[in-house]
């Protein structure tokens, strides 16, 4: 286990430093100087452009700039948003809850939804359920997500007036920010209606974020099931007389999840890709819409710290991932 | 050509097995969804293709005696706009048709890249292996690694907004899926007799790659190649929707659904076609895609 782990931690290790490198060398990509990107439109005069240069290194050769960059970056310094001039890494922390709340919602929702639709559609393959369930989940893998959240916020809130239209939780209330989670900290401050107003914010841009993922892991449960269902230990568990809802949960299902679980592991990265669109359509204030709008403003530090962060966690995610799966089917620990 | 289907089922009758194409088009028309698929987009091409003779208007012609005019079914509509107009006039229906065009333009313009780079340096990697090798998948990982619309956002704020530019990062976040098919295929078919009996009389490694090689990794490509387009088309549609692709007024779908963002209260017709163009597509895509994954091999069949 412990030669697995080492193995699958150092194949990272080249993937980070590309990344690092991959991000310093496009931002250097942007036409014109960067200090005068920084200046703005009001411009600089020539001393403080040449106290700046020497003050970020630009005066330095691009190999000990990226050295200097990378020493930086292991003491926890992205460098500062050029808007707001707070360091990237807090204005990163301080937005990434939200987001984490945003897609724990709607990888649960896709669950509580795509495992069941997914074993009932292999169970009863081929009957109309199961031909109901793939051309949702297809249409569902089809859909473009900021029509789909303009589609419900038509329904939901202009027709019937169920949910609103945007942003994490009603102006009328002010929540302190204990765990920067809406759903904890508005049961912790006991304010009154403060909870329910942040489940309601919540509901569409859960919908919205999970319908990918649900689609993804219905027909990936589905596919899973029925190769399961197929082996001959199933044919023996029901030879025994063991009862179906045995079978299927137990015998069937434990098999069937190790594809499934890299599946979800995989979503991490289509949740971050999902997050920009829907943060962006609803007004949710977390990292996506921060990134969108750091671009608005060409406030390049924030995109190149974000994307860093950003592939930094899908990187883990996927790590963890892949040692879960070690932990689960044991044949894949042995070294090949 | 009806030679051959003669004595192809002639074949079949004999017992001997059916010439492949006899064989996946007998798989392919058993399956619904593919056919439908198939029968949308071939629809979808005429649309494009003749696309300045059916548009009634020119789509960017506004028309400043009818703004926000509903579809002709509904109270207020006529039948000079059949889909209505949006926020400055303009023919909702000419703009969806020359979006038809705009959208499978950058669908094919996009995969055709994402192939033609992609196989190459798939070849070239599991042909020479070795650093070249390890270079391109390395980079590949990390292409991976990345959320496709946050590396495609990403190129694009350096390269400036634009249909071009989305273009090209769709394409390179692409990349990744045709270089490792291609390489994997190499690999596993390089070890074949053939390939070694057409080394031994004396072709060399270009002519291995291309005419040896290339021809019998074929079907996963072109199955990776039509999924491909309906990505291509989405993350496109999502690039203008946040401003990043096609700019105004080009009619591209995920730029008109930005610009009808701010009326969805009043004109739901702005912001309901140009969405349901996008999912059609793709979904037609979609199921042609997985039509010929089942047809063409059935080992891929997730």
């Amino acid at each position: 286990m412990f030669r697995f782990l080492l193995t699958r931690v150092s194949l990272i290790v080249p993937t980070f430093i590309g990344i690092t490198l991959l991000v310093f060398v496009l931002i250097r990509l942007i036409p014109g100087d960067p200090i005068e990107t920084m200046a703005g439109e009001r411009g600089i005069d020539a001393a403080l452009h040449e106290k700046l240069r020497k003050e970020y290194g630009f005066d330095q050769p691009v190999l000990v700039q990226y050295w200097y960059y990378l020493l930086r970056l292991l003491q926890g310094d992205l460098g500062k948003s050029i808007v707001t001039h707070k360091p990237v890494i807090q204005e990163f922390i301080s937005l990434f809850p939200a987001t984490i709340e945003l897609s724990l919602c709607a990888i649960l929702f896709a669950l509580c939804l795509g495992l069941p639709a997914g074993i009932i559609a292999a169970v009863r393959r081929n009957s109309i359920f199961d031909h109901g369930v793939m051309g949702v989940s297809l249409t569902g893998y089809s859909m473009p997500i900021f029509w789909w959240g303009l589609l419900l916020i038509l329904l939901f809130s202009v027709q019937l007036g169920w949910t609103p239209v945007s942003g994490r939780i009603s102006v009328m209330f002010f929540v302190p920010e204990v765990t920067g989670f809406l759903l904890i900290d508005t049961l912790l401050s006991g304010e009154k209606g403060a909870f329910s107003s942040a489940v309601s914010h919540l509901i569409l841009p859960t919908i919205v974020l999970g319908t990918v993922p649900l689609a993804v892991i219905a027909r990936m449960t589905r596919s899973a099931m029925l190769e399961v269902l197929g082996e001959d230990y199933i044919r023996t568990a029901r030879a025994k007389g063991l009862s179906n809802f045995r079978i299927i949960a137990i015998h069937a299902l434990r098999n069937a999840l190790i594809p499934i679980v890299t599946v979800i592991g995989l979503q991490v990265g289509v949740l971050f890709t999902g997050a920009i669109l829907t943060e962006t359509i609803f007004s949710w204030p977390g990292i996506g819409k921060w990134l969108i709008e750091g671009i608005g403003r060409r406030d390049y530090p924030v995109l190149q710290g974000g994307t860093l962060l950003i592939g930094t966690i899908v990187m883990t995610v996927n790590l963890l991932v892949d040692v879960t799966y070690g932990l689960i089917n044991p044949r894949i620990r042995r070294p090949r | 050509m009806t030679n051959n289907a003669a004595t192809s089922t002639q074949n079949v009758r004999r017992g001997a097995p059916a010439h492949p194409f006899f064989e996946f088009n007998a798989y392919f028309r058993k399956n619904t969804g593919a056919v439908i698929g198939l029968w949308i987009i071939i629809g979808l091409l005429v649309v494009a293709v003749t696309a300045d003779f059916i548009a009634p208007y020119s789509p960017i012609l506004t028309d400043s005696k009818a703004f926000l005019k509903p579809p002709v079914w509904q109270a207020g509509g006529s039948w000079a706009h059949l889909l209505g107009t949006d926020a400055i006039g303009r023919d909702m229906l000419s703009r969806l048709i020359h979006g038809t065009r705009l959208s499978l333009l950058i669908g094919f313009t996009v995969i055709s890249i994402s192939i033609v780079v992609g196989t190459t340096l798939g070849l070239v990697a599991g042909f020479y292996r070795g650093i070249l090798e390890i270079a391109i998948m390395r980079l590949m990982d990390i292409i991976l690694t990345l959320p496709s619309l946050l590396l495609a956002i990403v190129i694009v704020a350096i390269l400036g907004p634009g249909v071009s530019n989305a273009l090209l990062a769709v394409a390179i976040v692409l990349l990744p899926h045709y270089v490792r098919i291609a390489r994997a295929a190499v690999i596993a078919e390089t070890s074949k007799d053939y390939v070694t009996a057409a080394k031994v009389s004396g072709a060399g490694s270009i002519r291995l790659m291309i005419k040896e090689i290339l021809p019998n990794c074929m079907a996963p490509l072109i199955v990776q190649a039509t999924l491909g387009i309906s990505t291509a088309i989405l993350d496109a549609a999502a690039l203008g929707f946040l401003g990043l692709g096609a700019q105004p007024p080009t009619p591209e779908w995920g730029t008109m659904l930005a610009d009808a963002r701010e009326f969805v209260l009043r004109a739901w017709w702005v912001v309901t076609f140009p969405g349901l163009m996008i999912l059609i597509t793709v979904l037609a895509f979609n199921l042609l895609g997985d039509g010929l994954r089942d047809a063409l091999d059935p080992k891929l069949k997730s």
